[in-house]
C-alpha cells in the first residue's frame, strides 16, 4: 500500500471535531462561562465535569446551538457555526428529561429526524429499526413514551439523537435520572454504542465515577473556567489544582518545601516523612516553586504495624488513628501524624487497625503529585 | 355536622333560584300556549318553526354565528402567538405588555365599551362590522391567551429544543411538536372566545353598526315591544348552543387524551 494514503487517513483520524475559541457567555451582568477554548477530537469521548453551577450545560448549550455565545467561535469540523441555526447543525442531542414527544409513538420519535433529511421510506424503516435494535429495544415501535419505563425511554432518546448520523452527540446527564444499579448498566452500554459508532461525544455530568469510568477525555471545571484537561488517568492521578484534586476522589493535601529541582527530579522535604524525589513530570504546571503541595490520594497511603518491612522506596511516619469508617470492601481512616490529619483508604485484605492504635503510615513517592503554590 | 342540612337547603335554593329561569324558559318554548306564558297547554315546537320563519332573526343568527366564528378564530390565533411570545421569550416590557392583554377582563364591559366608542368618534370612524368584530377580539382575547398560557407553561421547552436539533425549523417544530401539546387548551380558548362573542350584548349594542342585530341585540329588540313566545324559543336555542358546544369541547379532549394513554 502506498504510504501516503495512509497519511491521509491518519489525518482525518485525528483531527479535531469541534473547537471552542475563546467562548464567553454573559447573563446580564453574570459571567456563566469565562473565555473558555477547548478541541474536541474527532470520534473522541468527552466530558465535561465539575459541580453544579460550574457552567457545563451553558457550554453544552453553546455548542448545541441552543445558546449564543457572548464572545468567541464555535467550530464544527473547521466550520464557523456561530450563525448556523440548532436545525442546520446536525446534533444528537440527548436531554436529562429525555423530551420524548408524548403525542408521537416511539417509532414516529424515533423517524422524527429523518423526516428533514433525504431519506426514502425504506430507508427510514430500516434506519429506525437498526437504531432501535442497537438499544435493544427492537419492538417498541408502536407504543407512547408514557409507556415505556425510564430507562427505556432514556435508550429511545439515545436512539432518536443517533439515527440522523450526528456530527457531534451531546448529552447532559442524561443518567441522572436513573437509579443506581440501571445507571452503572447504561454507563456501560453508552460507552459501548458511541465507541461501535465513533461518534464524537460531549458528556455533561457531576459524578465523578462516570466520567472516569466512559471519558477519553475530562474536563474538570469550576466557576466557568476549565481547571484541567487530560485523560482519566491524568486528571486522577496528576491533578493540575487542588480543586481537582478534592473534587475526584478522597485527596491528602500536605504542604512542603522544595529542597532542589533537577533536570528530571525534585527533592522536597516533608514534615514527618523526611525528603524524598518525585520526578518532574509529577509536577503538573512544570517549575516547582519553593513552597508547594503534595498531593496524595487516600487510597494510596497505606497503614502498617509499626515493626512491619516497608515496601522498597516508601516513605513513612508514625501516627495514630483517630477514627474508622469500614466502607465493606475497603476501610477508611482517619489518622493523625503530628499536627496532619490524614486519609488512607486500604483493603480489608491488609491488616486491620482500630481507633486509637498507633500505626505507620507510608506511601511511594511515584504516586503523588507536587503542585505550586 | 349540625350545619350540615342548612347549608344543603341554602346551596339548593341558590342553585334553584338560578337555573329555574332557565328551565322554565327551555320549558315554555315548547309550550303550544300562544301567550308564552303558564300553564302549559300542550307540546308543540310552532316557536321554533315561527323562529326559522321570521327573517329577522334569522338574519340575526347568522350575523351571531359568523361574528362569533371570526371572533374565534382571530382570538385563539392572536392568543396562540401572543401565549407564545410570553412564555418563551424575552423582551423588554414583557409584563406591562402581558397586562394590557389581560386588562379587558379587569375593566368593566361597559366602560370599555363607551371607551372604545368614544375613541372611534374621535378618531371619526364610522361603526362597522369589521370594528365590532375587533371589539369582541380585545375582550376575548384574555380568555385565550389565560388559557393557553397556562398550559403552554406546562409544555417544557425542551420538546421544541429536540425537535429543532433533529432538523425541524422554528415553524416546523411548532406545528409538529409544541401545537398539538397545547391544542386542548386552543380548543378551550376558541370556544371560550365563541361563547363569549355569541352571548355579548353590552359591548356589541354600543359597537354594532345600525342594521345589524345578533342574537342577543335581537332578543332585546324584541323585548321591548312584546314578550313573544318565540323569544323562549330563541333562548332555547341559544342556551343549546353555548352549553352544548364547551361540551362537546370537553369530550373531544377526552376522547384523545384516552387514545393516547390506552
Ligand atoms: N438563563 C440564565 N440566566 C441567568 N443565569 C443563568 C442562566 N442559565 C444559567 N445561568 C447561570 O450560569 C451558571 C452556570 O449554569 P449551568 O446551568 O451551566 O451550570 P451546570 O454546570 O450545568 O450546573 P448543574 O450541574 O447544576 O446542571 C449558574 O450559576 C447559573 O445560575
Ligand atoms: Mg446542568
Amino acid at each position: 500500500m502506498p504510504l501516503p494514503t495512509i497519511f491521509a487517513r491518519d489525518e482525518i483520524i485525528m483531527s479535531t471535531a469541534v473547537t471552542l475559541d475563546n467562548i464567553v457567555k454573559r447573563f446580564g451582568t453574570f459571567t456563566a462561562v469565562h473565555p473558555l477554548n477547548l478541541e474536541i477530537e474527532q470520534g473522541s469521548f468527552l466530558t465535561l465535569l465539575g459541580p453544579s453551577g460550574c457552567g457545563k450545560t451553558t457550554t453544552l448549550r453553546m455548542i448545541a446551538g441552543l445558546l449564543d455565545p457572548t464572545e468567541g467561535d464555535i467550530l464544527v469540523k473547521g466550520q464557523r457555526v456561530n450563525t448556523v441555526p440548532i436545525h442546520k447543525r446536525n446534533l444528537g442531542i440527548v436531554f436529562q428529561s429525555y423530551a420524548l414527544f408524548p403525542h408521537k409513538t416511539i417509532f414516529e420519535n424515533v423517524a422524527f429526524g429523518l423526516k428533514y433529511r433525504d431519506v426514502s421510506k425504506a430507508e427510514v424503516e430500516q434506519k429506525v429499526k437498526a437504531a432501535m435494535e442497537l438499544v435493544q429495544l427492537p419492538d417498541m415501535g408502536d407504543r407512547y413514551p408514557t409507556q415505556l419505563s425510564g430507562g427505556q425511554q432514556q435508550r429511545i432518546a439515545l436512539a432518536r439523537a443517533i439515527v440522523i448520523e450526528p456530527d457531534v452527540l451531546l448529552l447532559d446527564e442524561p443518567l441522572s435520572a436513573l437509579d443506581a444499579n440501571l445507571r452503572e448498566d447504561m454507563r456501560v452500554e453508552l460507552k459501548n454504542i458511541q465507541e461501535k459508532l465513533g461518534v464524537t461525544t460531549v458528556f455533561v455530568t457531576h459524578d465523578q465515577g462516570e466520567a472516569l469510568a466512559m471519558s477519553d477525555n475530562i474536563v474538570v471545571m469550576r466557576d466557568g473556567r476549565i481547571e484541567q484537561v487530560g485523560s482519566p488517568w491524568d486528571v486522577y492521578n496528576r491533578p493540575a489544582s487542588e480543586f481537582v484534586a478534592q473534587f475526584l476522589g478522597a485527596s491528602n493535601l500536605m504542604d512542603v518545601s522544595v529542597e532542589g529541582a533537577g533536570a528530571d527530579k525534585v527533592a522536597i522535604e516533608l514534615p514527618h516523612f523526611g525528603k524524598l524525589e518525585v520526578d518532574t513530570t509529577q509536577v503538573p504546571k512544570g517549575n516547582a516553586s519553593q513552597k508547594g503541595k503534595l498531593v496524595l490520594r487516600a487510597e494510596k497511603l497505606q497503614l502498617s504495624d509499626a515493626k512491619a518491612k516497608l515496601p522498597a522506596g516508601h516513605v513513612s511516619a508514625k501516627g495514630t488513628v483517630e477514627a474508622v469508617d469500614y466502607l465493606g470492601q475497603s476501610v477508611r481512616y482517619f489518622v493523625h501524624v503530628g499536627d496532619q490529619k490524614l486519609q488512607a483508604i486500604n483493603t480489608v485484605g491488609q491488616a486491620l487497625f482500630n481507633q486509637g492504635e498507633a500505626a505507620q503510615v507510608h506511601f511511594d513517592p511515584q504516586n503523588c503529585t507536587l503542585l505550586g503554590d | 355536622m349540625r350545619g350540615w342540612p342548612l347549608i344543603r337547603a341554602w346551596t339548593i335554593l341558590v342553585y334553584t333560584f338560578m337555573f329555574l329561569p332557565v328551565a322554565v324558559v327551555i320549558l315554555l318554548a315548547f309550550n303550544a300556549n300562544q301567550f308564552g306564558a303558564f300553564p302549559m297547554t300542550g307540546f308543540s315546537l310552532r316557536w321554533f318553526v315561527a323562529l326559522w320563519e321570521n327573517d329577522a332573526i334569522v338574519r340575526a343568527f347568522q350575523t351571531s354565528l359568523t361574528l362569533g366564528l371570526m371572533t374565534a378564530i382571530i382570538s385563539t390565533t392572536l392568543g396562540v402567538l401572543a401565549s407564545l411570545a410570553l412564555v418563551r421569550y424575552d423582551f423588554p416590557g414583557k409584563n406591562s405588555i402581558s397586562t394590557l392583554l389581560i386588562a379587558p377582563i379587569l375593566v368593566p364591559e361597559v366602560v370599555l365599551a363607551v371607551a372604545l366608542l368614544l375613541f372611534l368618534q374621535m378618531l371619526n370612524i364610522p361603526k362597522s362590522f369589521f370594528l365590532l368584530l375587533m371589539g369582541h377580539v380585545i375582550f376575548t382575547l384574555p380568555f385565550v391567551v389565560l388559557v393557553v398560557q397556562a398550559r403552554l407553561v406546562a409544555v417544557k421547552k425542551d420538546y421544541e429544543e429536540a425537535a429543532r436539533s433533529l432538523g425541524a425549523s422554528p415553524i416546523q417544530a411548532f406545528f409538529q411538536i409544541t401545537l398539538p401539546l397545547i391544542l386542548p387548551a386552543v380548543m378551550a380558548g376558541g370556544l371560550f372566545a365563541f361563547t363569549i362573542s355569541f352571548d355579548d350584548i353590552t359591548g356589541t349594542l354600543f359597537w354594532k353598526p345600525g342594521g345589524v342585530e345578533t342574537v342577543p341585540t335581537q332578543i332585546f329588540a324584541m323585548l321591548r315591544n312584546s314578550i313573544s313566545p318565540e323569544i323562549n324559543a330563541l333562548g332555547a336555542v341559544m342556551i343549546m348552543l353555548t352549553t352544548g358546544l364547551p361540551l362537546i369541547g370537553i369530550g373531544v379532549a377526552r376522547w384523545s387524551a384516552s387514545r393516547r394513554n390506552k
